[in-house]
């Protein structure tokens, strides 16, 4: 397959679909050892959160709270955590007492409940401890000063 | 909507460890064929005795269809403005608006479409099968099996995808080499007799288009399976030029393997159909015969039995206001467990665990629209499913409208797992950039021929939250979830009750005895 220069690619993409806002402007990161990783994308620049996204096809690899949250939970919560109601709701994480104590949020991110599936197979303990602390320390949500911090240890207890 | 049961069962463990894994085997059951066996034809409903029906998609319609034709006085609450529940499909002109706001306008021309759920009717769905045939739904074939996609993963052959013709043949081949290597060298005399032997090694030959010599080269007779370095022509200088295949090893480290029996499972073989214009012909053509009982914009809120009666809590589904109280005699519930456990409801302890334990896998699909059909002018695909590493999982290609002028569009990635989480938590225009992106990998001409996009995913879908039930734990809450005890006046259906889940068989069958049990109920209650 041909080698494609990306730049003259995203803008052909850019004017077809109409997106708009998506022009890299910063330079491409680099990987260890100074390779550019650039090489593999055709139609656009990834920023440097783009190169988490989709990294493994069977985890999540970003890390710390706000980066977990943005990746996976925002997708019903929302990015802000308030929420979504359709014929049923996703619960608005922002002010949501439930969240009072991290023991509530670990157990339901690893488990499940009702319609939300268990995240305990794509997020290791460190991932859902940030993520918890994260929605508790958010939107309004003052928990982890009130009640304390979400430990790695935590989840992992709560996993057995 | 589904994909095959080992992809996910590979998607579930990769993304959930074994004990999910264990859970999504017990709760998909084994590849089952339908139980179906005719129209159903019940009738003597009691005079005047009414039925509610919550939810319009298939199994509600199954179930509103049927009771009307009995006697029954139905009605049907939809949460939606249309019928068809996930047995849906996003035309040009159509606006779909996802949680969190977003709403995406399909911009495709004439005859493009995107089934974002259910997309193909295998041969032995008996029930959805009849009802196209009784509701006059026309059916074309969907290719599944395309010898001339591709396989492709981003660390085997540097990345350039393979013809599947070439990745099955090779490997056909070698396999069968060395199973003759193995039976002539003695190594399998305990498990075949002489005379089986025989046979075995004429099999191989023919099975894996061996020579003579019971090895797997290059000659125009491999080159008749697998393809030939220049096809045989006419005229002159014509004669074909026979292709090298490539090494067994190469296969096996490739990986590619992997998706060569993707077509064998009883839900994938040839025959496997998909309506003409796209899946909701199914739809309409229930709603046609049904549409005059369905309450449309009918939010349920509450969904209580008494002895006697039921009594159902509706709003109007975008700007809420005094519920409405509508009672009934019996009522068919088809509402997601998604939703259902969120509601007020006093079914049994049992039925309320298995609700409230199921969860929805999450999915995604997209619909991409290009400038012309360059998989058919370029690379002669014709219908049939891509598969790869990447994100997107698949590229499907369009089985109908071959060879048109104009505009085409693909289903252009098929996603579940951790991939779907992070499709989701996207904003439409941005989960289009990486299919986009991904399926450039494979087919450079997209970038210049991409003309739109849009994506659906299940757990941002306003009306299930989700793509489909996985039961908790099967074998404990089946049975009683799906049995209307003798006090009970509301039966559950849909493709979660069923041993076919997220297929629309499921959701026909489920409604199909749910509604016998009602009936029983009814007549000799």
């Amino acid at each position: 397959m041909k080698t494609i220069t990306t730049t003259l690619l995203a803008a052909g993409l850019l004017a077809a679909a109409g997106l708009t806002a998506i022009a890299q402007d910063a330079p491409a990161p680099e990987a260890e050892g100074g390779e550019s990783r650039t090489s593999e994308f055709r139609t656009f620049d990834p920023t440097e959160e783009d190169w988490e996204t989709f990294r493994s096809s069977g985890e999540i690899t970003h890390q710390g709270g706000e980066a977990v949250y943005n990746s996976v939970c925002a997708g019903c919560h929302m990015p802000e955590g308030e929420g979504a109601v359709g014929a049923g709701n996703y619960p608005a994480l922002a002010e949501n007492e439930m969240l009072a104590s991290p023991s509530y949020p670990i157990y339901l991110i690893l488990k499940g409940q009702k319609a939300m599936p268990p995240f305990a197979g794509i997020l290791d303990d460190q991932q859902v401890a940030d993520v918890v602390n994260y929605i508790r320390s958010s939107f309004g949500n003052d928990f982890v000063e009130e009640s304390g911090e979400a430990t790695a240890e935590d989840v992992e207890a709560t996993r057995q | 909507m589904t994909m095959t049961r080992r992809e996910l069962l590979g998607a579930v463990g990769l993304a959930a460890g074994s004990a999910a894994m264990y859970s999504a085997m017990v709760s998909l059951g084994f590849a089952q064929a339908s139980t179906y066996d005719g129209p159903i034809n019940l009738s003597g409903a009691p005079e005047g005795s009414r039925v509610l029906v919550l939810g319009a998609g298939l199994a509600g319609m199954t179930a509103a269809l049927e009771l009307r034709s009995a006697g029954y006085e139905v009605q049907v609450l939809e949460y939606r403005a249309k019928a068809g529940g996930r047995c849906w499909t996003l035309r040009g002109g159509d606006t779909y608006t996802e949680l969190g706001g977003a709403t995406q306008t399909v911009d495709f021309d004439e005859g493009g479409y995107l089934n974002p759920g259910p997309w193909r009717i295998p041969y032995n769905h008996h029930a959805v099968l009849d009802y196209c045939k009784r509701l006059g739904v026309r059916l074309e074939p969907f290719i599944q099996k395309n010898h001339n996609a591709y396989l492709h993963r981003s660390d085997a052959f540097n990345g350039e995808p393979q013809r599947f013709r070439q990745i099955a043949t090779d490997y056909r081949g070698h396999v069968a080499e060395l199973l003759a290597k193995a039976t002539n060298q003695g190594a399998l005399d305990q498990e075949v007799t002489a005379e089986d032997r025989e046979k075995l090694l004429a099999s191989l030959r023919e099975y894996g288009v061996l020579n003579d010599d019971n090895a797997y080269v290059s000659s125009d007779d491999t080159s008749d399976y697998r393809g030939y370095d220049r096809e045989p022509g006419g005229g002159r200088d014509a004669e074909g030029v026979a292709s090298d295949p490539l090494a067994l090893s190469d296969i096996l480290q490739s990986d590619l393997w992997r998706w060569l029996s993707d077509a064998e499972s009883v839900h994938h073989q040839n025959t496997i159909f998909q309506p003409v214009g796209g899946m909701d012909m199914i739809a309409q053509a229930f709603e046609r015969e049904v549409g005059d009982l369905i309450t449309y914009n009918a939010k349920v809120t509450s969904m209580l039995q008494d002895e006697g009666v039921v009594t159902v809590l509706y709003e109007d589904a975008q700007d809420g206001g005094e519920p409405v109280e509508v009672t009934a005699d019996w009522c068919v519930c088809t509402i997601p467990f998604s939703i259902l456990g969120q509601m007020e409801h006093n079914l049994s302890s049992d039925k309320a665990r298995a609700i409230d334990t199921m969860y929805y896998a999450g999915s995604v699909k997209f619909g991409l629209e290009f400038n012309r059909r360059f998989w058919e002018e370029d690379e002669h695909i014709y219908g049939g499913i891509t598969y790869t590493d990447l994100p997107i999982s698949l590229i499907s290609y369009p089985s109908n409208d071959y060879l048109s002028g104009g505009k085409g569009v693909l289903l252009g990635g098929y996603v579940w797992g951790a991939n779907a989480y992070q499709f989701n938590a996207m904003q439409p225009e941005d989960r289009v950039k990486w299919a986009v992106e991904y399926g450039s990998r494979i087919h450079p001409q997209y970038p210049e021929e991409f003309s739109s996009g849009i994506s659906v995913s299940w757990h941002k879908v306003p009306f299930v939250l989700g793509c489909y039930g996985i039961w908790e734990d099967k074998d404990r809450d089946y049975e009683t979830t799906v049995t209307m005890e003798p006090e009970d006046r509301i039966v559950l259906a849909g493709e979660h009750l069923s041993y076919l889940p997220a297929w629309q068989e499921g959701a026909i069958l489920s409604a199909l005895d749910a509604i016998q049990q009602l009936h029983q109920h009814a007549t000799n209650g």
